[in-house]
């Protein structure tokens, strides 16, 4: 769905509103190619088209919420009077909503992307061509994603871009393999070729005899995608207001507590620099930037409009999960060209994976390594470890233990896929741990 | 909300079936028609009350040797017209370079109703908040209850799947969705305890809150959330542990359910998922677990939540021995799958929703019952952990290397149930695992529950699949609790 119908499928909508009925509509579509690979062959491909309208009625306090998938554009009206009707029989055995907040001052914004992106013939070409004989599995998405709010006191939000994903693995034998995501706006073919080059250096390291390592504490050396793990993890309710405020945050112990982690570390939900839209279903704009951690102690939290009439605060206009879309961790001083010396020896961990709280109240964090996970000597990679569990507080790893962070950072943008393409984003430098607990 | 379809002169069914390629190898189109609603009471206020609505179709060409997919939610006849052009031109694009697979052609022609004593409508929405209000009263045992809710969400799937060669599968899926939860905090110590951990669902109306003892359950929820406050961290060492059938659920999922995913041990799902330490040889030979371990795929269990008359690929649903006496007999793979493999296996090709292709997925995945009760199962641990209630999982990419956390355990002493211990966990691998299982429980211990939030494949897929299991225990098993 674009702008213009978006826009006029509202107007409508509002022009048959009656009495004190307010209208807040969101929208959420993807024109999506997607290619997914085996064994260098192609396993499934093919396309989706999908457009999700969302509408929230409300009259005085009460108010009630119903998504529906838009089709055909002579179907349009049909649906939202579906939608109305649905939502107008609902609300009268509701109660008032005490917690009931939406944004009455208007605030539009536009902001498009032109699409750059190649044809998925083109895309497909590339990537056959940088396989050659390789067993590479993974996957290609690409295509335009829109976001729209909207509402009936007039205020307007449209946010699209084009984008492309290739989340993808070389394969040498059995599990021991190196991932690697190329993705972005336009594809370019340097920097592609730098990263399947990276990959199949890796793939040298790889086809080493591999190790066991015994459990026990080991300088790690952790890079963006393995901290990517662990901060998907912590943005299940650890930012939240809600989660602190109920005691369910992982980082209560920072609140209720005197635990905090490493000076060098601040983490800010960074919406100027993501690829995430800077507003929510309510129609608040979202700031540029969030403070959540400010060297290494607690700093704020994301509050959803319906939080701020509970907890008496303002809003930062994050969305009812109160979940980051686009976290942002400050670079720090190990020259990122040199982090195998930085080591010396310990563990080079290329993924994380699985990750869960153990114990969620004191932030203990379990999961595995996978993928490119090499033992060090003195700066030199010797082997590649054969997979390893973890189980460690996030206070020793990005605290107590942390020796330092790499001087650039990463961004890496999710290629996830639950329902629709993801519009998060992560930008990490990579972490050095003194030492981080494995146990199996 | 109700169904989006519209009633016109020429049905959507034609419209469909118009829309199919000809002069293809094979073709399908699958639609999916949702509607959901969602209620949640937390901490005595009603959340905004939501509901969606959603309905689309796709289609699968294979010609010339390549296979294409195209999802719309545009059913006009230009629009469908559209989307079956688009999986033909993706069909045609792949050829010469497609993973070698042979066609699911289905020519099956059935239906699948779950079944529903009490349908959702009987309670007014007033009424279900009312339950809902009580509920969440009921679970606030003790000021030291900070963040308590209940929760009800029902969804009702329609899918129709029509084949080139014939076939017409109509499948209507009624799903309902209870829980409670309740978190426990004394300024120290923060607890939570759950009723099922949202496993207690399943197929039909409003019956399944009675299945599962939804409306008896708040007070004690609320209550073990206090109690574990001021319960002894769990033990740790190697020891014997008895599992609750809300905590074998994950086991059985995470691993034997995921390793024995045909497409997993094929490689698909490498880049994601993961592989398996299972691979092709293994089938009719590998010793899996002890004797006692019988697995069942079964999607013909009444009210069971993975349970249905025919796969997305519109292959007939039966129930298969997986593993038998401990070992190893067949892989979950659906027709694509077995085509590949060169292996038999279960009807599980199944995609989540009208806009992502299916793929090798678990279904019902049932642990057989044995014949001990659980006072038999609990009587002859000298020292151990009971443990009910799964509250954290996580599993290597083979998945083989595991642990687990659960919300609720007590200590077993010389064959009694003593005292509450909070965060008891325990880890292990797959692969031995299984073999220290040393006690199934008889059908009276068994409960049918599901997981609906089973995540894998990319494009990424949730999906229901569901879970049976008697209380179990195993030997020799690594325990141990949380920081202190």
């Amino acid at each position: 769905m674009n702008q213009e119908r978006f826009d006029l499928l509202v107007s409508q909508a509002t022009a048959r509103l009656t009495g004190d009925e307010v209208l807040l509509a969101s929208i959420e579509g993807e024109e999506t190619d997607f290619v997914r690979f085996n064994g260098g062959r192609i396993r499934q491909a093919g396309s989706v088209e999908q457009s999700m309208l969302s509408l929230e009625l409300i009259v005085g306090g009460r108010h009630a919420r119903t998504s529906v998938q838009m089709g055909a554009i002579d179907d349009d009206q049909h649906r939202v009077d579906l939608a109305l009707a649905a939502l107008r029989d609902q609300l009268p055995t509701l109660p008032e909503d005490p917690y009931l907040l939406f944004n009455t001052a208007v605030t539009s914004s536009d902001q498009v992307t032109p699409s750059a992106l190649p044809t998925p013939t083109d895309a497909l070409e590339r990537i056959r061509t940088a396989a050659g004989d390789d067993d590479l599995v993974g996957i290609y998405t690409a295509g335009a994603t829109s976001r729209g709010f909207a509402n009936s006191l007039g205020q307007r939000n449209w946010f699209e871009t084009s984008t492309f994903n290739f989340d993808w693995t070389f394969y040498l034998h059995g599990d021991k393999a190196a991932k690697n995501l190329y993705a972005g706006f336009a594809w370019d073919d340097d920097q592609f070729a730098a990263r399947v080059d990276w990959s199949r250096r890796q793939l040298d390291a790889l086809a080493r005899t591999p190790i066991d390592l015994a459990p026990g504490a080991h300088r790690t050396y952790l890079t963006p995608s393995a901290i990517a793990e662990v901060m998907g993890l912590l943005s299940w309710q650890s930012f939240s207001i809600r989660a602190h405020r109920t005691k369910q945050t992982a980082l209560l112990r920072m609140i209720d507590g005197d635990a905090r982690l490493h000076p060098e570390l601040s983490i800010t939900e960074n919406t100027a620099e993501g690829v995430a839209p800077n507003f929510q279903e309510q129609g608040f704009l979202r700031p540029d930037e969030i403070a959540l951690i400010t060297a290494g102690a607690y700093a704020d939290t994301l509050v959803s409009p319906r939080s701020a009439r509970e907890y008496g605060v303002e809003t930062n206009g994050a969305a009812a999960g109160e979940y980051p879309d686009s976290l942002a961790i400050a670079a720090g001083a190990i020259p990122s060209a040199g982090v195998l010396e930085a080591l010396g020896t310990g563990l080079y961990v290329g993924n994380l994976w699985y990750t869960n709280f153990s114990d969620r109240p004191a932030c203990r964090v379990t999961g595995m390594t996978r993928f490119a996970t090499f033992w060090v000597e003195d700066g030199e990679i010797v082997a590649p470890v054969n997979v390893l569990r973890f189980d460690d507080t996030v206070f020793n790893i990005f605290g107590e233990q942390l020796a330092g962070l790499t001087d650039q950072a990463e961004v890496l943008l999710d290629s996830e896929s639950y329902g629709q393409r993801s519009n998060a984003s992560l930008r990490s430098p990579g972490a050095l741990v003194n030492e981080l607990r494995y146990t199996l | 909300m109700e169904s989006l379809v519209r009633t016109d002169p020429v049905t959507l069914e034609d419209r469909l079936r118009a829309a199919l390629p000809a002069g293809v190898d094979d073709a399908s189109v699958r639609l999916v028609d949702e509607r959901g609603e969602w209620l949640t009471v937390r901490q005595g206020q009603l959340e905004p009350a939501s509901s969606h609505a959603d309905l689309g179709a796709m289609f699968t060409v294979w010609a010339a040797g390549g296979l294409g997919y195209a999802a719309t939610n545009d059913l006009s006849v230009e629009g469908l017209r559209r989307a079956a052009e688009r999986a033909e031109a993706w069909a045609r694009s792949t050829a010469g370079a497609l993973v070698v697979a042979t066609p699911p052609r289905s020519d099956a022609v059935g239906g699948y109703e779950s079944p529903v004593e009490s349908p959702w409508n009987d309670l007014s929405t007033a009424d279900r908040i009312d339950l809902l209000h009580r509920q969440s009263a009921a679970l606030r045992v003790d000021d030291r209850i900070v963040a308590w809710s209940a929760r009800l969400s029902r969804r009702e799937v329609d899918v129709l799947l029509l084949t080139q060669a014939g076939g017409r599968i109509e499948q209507r899926f009624r799903y309902l969705h209870p829980g409670l939860s309740a978190t426990a905090s004394d300024g120290h110590r923060v607890q939570s305890r759950s009723h099922g951990a949202g496993a207690f669902c399943g197929q039909g109306g409003l019956e399944v809150l009675d299945r599962f003892g939804f409306g008896d359950a708040a007070a004690r929820v609320g209550e073990q959330a206090i109690e574990l406050l001021a319960a002894e961290n769990c033990p740790s060492g190697p020891m014997d542990i008895v599992l609750a059938p809300d905590q074998m659920i994950l086991q059985i999922h995470e691993s034997i359910g995921h390793p024995l995913e045909l497409d997993r041990i094929l490689g698909d799902e490498r880049n994601y998922a993961g592989t398996s330490f299972v691979d092709l040889d293994m089938f009719g030979s590998y010793r899996y677990g002890s004797p006692l371990l019988n697995v069942t795929f079964d999607p013909t269990v009444p009210g069971q939540l993975a349970s249905y008359g025919f796969d997305d690929d519109g292959t007939p649903a039966t129930r298969e021995y997986l593993i038998r006496d401990g070992v190893l007999e067949r892989p979950l793979g659906g027709m694509v799958s077995q085509s590949r493999a060169g292996v038999d296996g279960v009807a599980n090709s199944r995609a989540c929703s009208w806009n992502r292709p299916p793929i090798d997925r678990m279904a019902n995945l049932n642990v057989e019952p044995g014949d001990s009760s659980f006072a038999e199962l609990i009587e002859s641990v000298e020292s151990g952990v009971y443990m009910e209630t799964n509250t954290s999982w996580s599993i290597d990419d083979s998945r083989n290397k595991f642990q687990f956390s659960c919300e609720y355990g007590r200590r077993i002493t010389d064959g009694e149930l003593g005292e509450v211990v909070r965060n008891p966990s325990y880890r292990g691998i797959s692969a031995t695992f299984w073999r220290n299982l040393t006690g199934v429980g008889a059908p009276e211990t068994v409960l049918a529950m599901g997981t609906p939030n089973c995540g894998k494949g990319e494009l990424n897929q949730v999906i229901n699949t569901g879970h049976a299991s008697p209380t179990c225990r195993f030997s020799g098993v690594d325990v141990f609790g949380a920081d202190e």
